[in-house]
């Protein structure tokens, strides 16, 4: 034992009653638990509010009447889609940051937004203006989600079986593959002409309200079944956190883990991606305000912190944009700017993640 | 009982191990020895299953373990390897906590708690128990790390180096509770050690390695001489008789 040294007025620490000790599941003390649930009631509530707020908030036509509940459904629409980006961004970020034992990248980083941009891009050189307005709508959605699934699945399986199956390896690779294809995109959008420019960076711009409503449908069971199958490996996934040693050790196929949770991820990323484009540091954001919220590693824990917190950056943001500085059409750069500030400071910082 | 048939593995052109034929019989502590670079540590985590073999079979307690699902072998043995990386959001507690999880699956039982306090205490780590793994010291982490091993109650436990970083008293218990578990509990624990006279002093059977070779498989008695030990570590050793035991001198 350590030589505890009493300083005045410090009472020395009563000896614990040896009953059964507890504290090896997600909480260490009573206390830790408390806090948590406290910070959790006070994001549901925010969320609630600023969910509210958007929908209810300075509605211009008076109540009651056909316009006000026309506006308020249009407004509703936006606020689950907000739902389902911070859903899918929040579980995404926090389960691809575990299997890859990295708390800096996230899945953009892989090249999934890249990827996005590469279809796109293409679409509308190839075929033009008429194809990428023919190429919408539920089809096209389904088909992107599954090019970038496909792709994920390519790249992980065949990084994670190879010889050369690591993390460094595969995410060496996304992060050039990721470049690579930026710059195709970047290549191809030279060579268009300025209509279709046009067109396309309206795609590409991520944006909340000129995200399709059409895809949700569609959209909110995908992402639905991906997170309850991330919430059902959530006792596994904290054993992954470990490290891949200890994941052998204890008796779990960290190979097959990794690529189930990389599967699901790749699902949940390309839903937020094809409904509002590209978010390079929204999940980043909310995975390292959720873990200094939850303060603990027990995914079940994370993962609804996540979630709602998520939530509360999206429609806080976009509440205090529409209705403090009349600006919506920011709302993205904005959470971007917030994103990368508090990513820089993470990064050097360089303190307890 | 532990058997190596013909394994091997080679990193690269230069870097070979094996082929190696061994057999470890059950109970007991053996002592893996050898210079820096043998492949003590490559044949640790070969058995362990944390390393896959290139040619050859390993068998742990009749079961192989390249095909023996990994659920059924983590209640079988249990390996710390040389260098953890730790989590930082996970106190000493949680940590141990994990050595049960192929019981448990992650949902702790009132008799997992129990089991958990009692390798805290073992070793000794219980006023640090609710304290984060980042703000331990060296020799505290490696003993949290070592209870969560233990803490998994398998037949075969393959330490690498555990008595990294520990002072002379908590050395001297880890190899007491070591061999305590081995004797009362019929565990089989296979260790790679540096300090040769501990491994004289609590080791049943001494395995040195070298060159990716088993050099000398014995008793402590048979190990302990001038020109073998000399041999494999090369530098000159004198054993001598001491207060308790043969010791090796080489200072
Ligand atoms: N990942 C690796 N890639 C290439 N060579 C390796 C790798 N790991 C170990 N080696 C080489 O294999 C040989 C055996 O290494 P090993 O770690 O088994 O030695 P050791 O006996 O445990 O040594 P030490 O006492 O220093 O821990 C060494 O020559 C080492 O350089
Ligand atoms: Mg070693």
């Amino acid at each position: 034992m350590q030589k505890k040294i009493r300083r005045p007025g410090t009472a020395l620490r009563t000896p614990r009653v040896t009953q059964v000790r507890h504290g090896a599941s997600a909480f260490p003390t009573s206390a830790a638990k408390r806090r948590y649930f406290t910070i959790l009631l006070v994001m549901v509530v925010a969320s609630a509010a600023f969910g509210f707020g958007l929908l209810a908030w300075n509605n211009p036509a008076p109540y009651g009447s056909s316009g006000f509940w026309r506006i308020a459904e249009m407004r509703t629409t936006n606020v689950i889609i907000m739902a389902v980006v911070a859903f899918c961004q929040a579980m995404a970020t926090v389960s691809f940051q575990t299997v890859t034992n990295n708390r800096i990248i996230t899945p953009s980083i892989m090249g999934f937004e890249s990827l996005y941009v590469a279809i796109q891009t293409s679409t509308v050189y190839l075929l033009g203006a008429a194809g990428l307005i023919a190429f919408s709508g539920t089809p096209q959605f389904l088909f992107q989600i599954s090019v970038m699934v496909t792709f994920a699945l390519l790249l992980y399986g065949w990084l994670l079986s190879g010889k050369y199956g690591n993390m460094q390896v595969m995410l060496l690779v996304g992060i050039i593959i990721g470049g690579g294809l930026g710059s195709v995109s970047t290549f191809m959008q030279r060579l268009l002409s300025p209509s279709e420019f046009d067109l396309l960076s309206a795609r590409l711009f991520g944006s909340v309200t000129n995200a399709e409503a059409g895809y949700l449908p569609i959209a909110i069971p995908l992402c639905l079944v991906a997170g309850a199958a991330l919430w059902f490996n959530a006792r596994r996934l904290n054993l992954v956190s470990l490290g891949r040693d200890s994941t052998v050790n204890l008796g779990l196929n960290h190979r097959f883990e990794t690529i189930k949770v990389l599967f699901l991820v790749s699902i949940l990323m390309a839903i937020s991606t094809a409904l509002v484009g590209p978010m390079t540091f929204l999940g980043f954001l909310v995975a390292t305000l959720a873990y200094q919220f939850a303060d603990t590693y027990d995914h079940r824990f994370v993962f609804p912190m996540a979630f709602f917190t998520g939530f509360v950056v999206l429609t806080g943001a976009y509440f205090v944009m529409n209705h403090v500085f009349y600006a919506q059409g920011v709302v993205g750069i904005i959470i971007e700017l917030v994103g990368g500030s508090v990513f820089l400071y993470v990064i050097l910082r360089k303190g307890r993640l | 009982m532990i058997t190596l048939t013909d394994v091997a593995k080679s990193y690269n052109s230069e870097v070979s191990i094996g082929p190696v034929n061994l057999q470890l019989p059950a109970g007991g502590i053996t002592a893996l020895v050898g210079p820096n670079g043998a492949g003590k540590s490559t044949l640790l985590t070969m058995i362990g299953r944390l390393l896959g073999v290139d040619r050859g079979a390993i068998e742990v307690g009749g079961l192989d373990v390249s095909t023996t699902k990994s659920k059924d072998l983590a209640k079988i043995v249990s390996i710390l390897r040389q260098e953890n990386h730790y989590v930082t959001r996970l106190t000493v507690r949680q940590l141990v906590g994990f050595g049960r999880f192929p019981y448990s699956k992650g949902r702790l039982t009132l008799l997992d708690e129990e089991i958990i306090s009692r390798y805290i205490d073992f070793l000794d780590l219980g006023g640090l128990e609710d304290r984060y793994l980042d703000q331990l010291s060296g020799g505290q982490r490696q003993r949290a790390y070592v209870a969560m091993v233990l803490c998994q109650e398998t037949d075969y436990v393959l330490l690498d180096e555990p008595l990294n970083n520990l002072d002379m008293r908590h050395s001297v218990q880890m190899m007491q509770h070591l061999h305590q578990a081995a004797r009362e509990l019929g565990r089989t624990i296979i260790i790679v050690l540096h300090d040769i006279n501990f491994a004289c002093h609590y080791a049943d059977r001494i395995c040195a390695v070298k060159d990716g070779q088993i050099a000398e498989f014995g008793t402590p008695e048979e190990i302990m001489s001038d020109d073998l030990l000399s041999r494999v570590f090369e530098t000159p050793v004198q054993c001598i008789n001491g207060p308790r035991g043969r010791l090796a001198c080489f200072y």
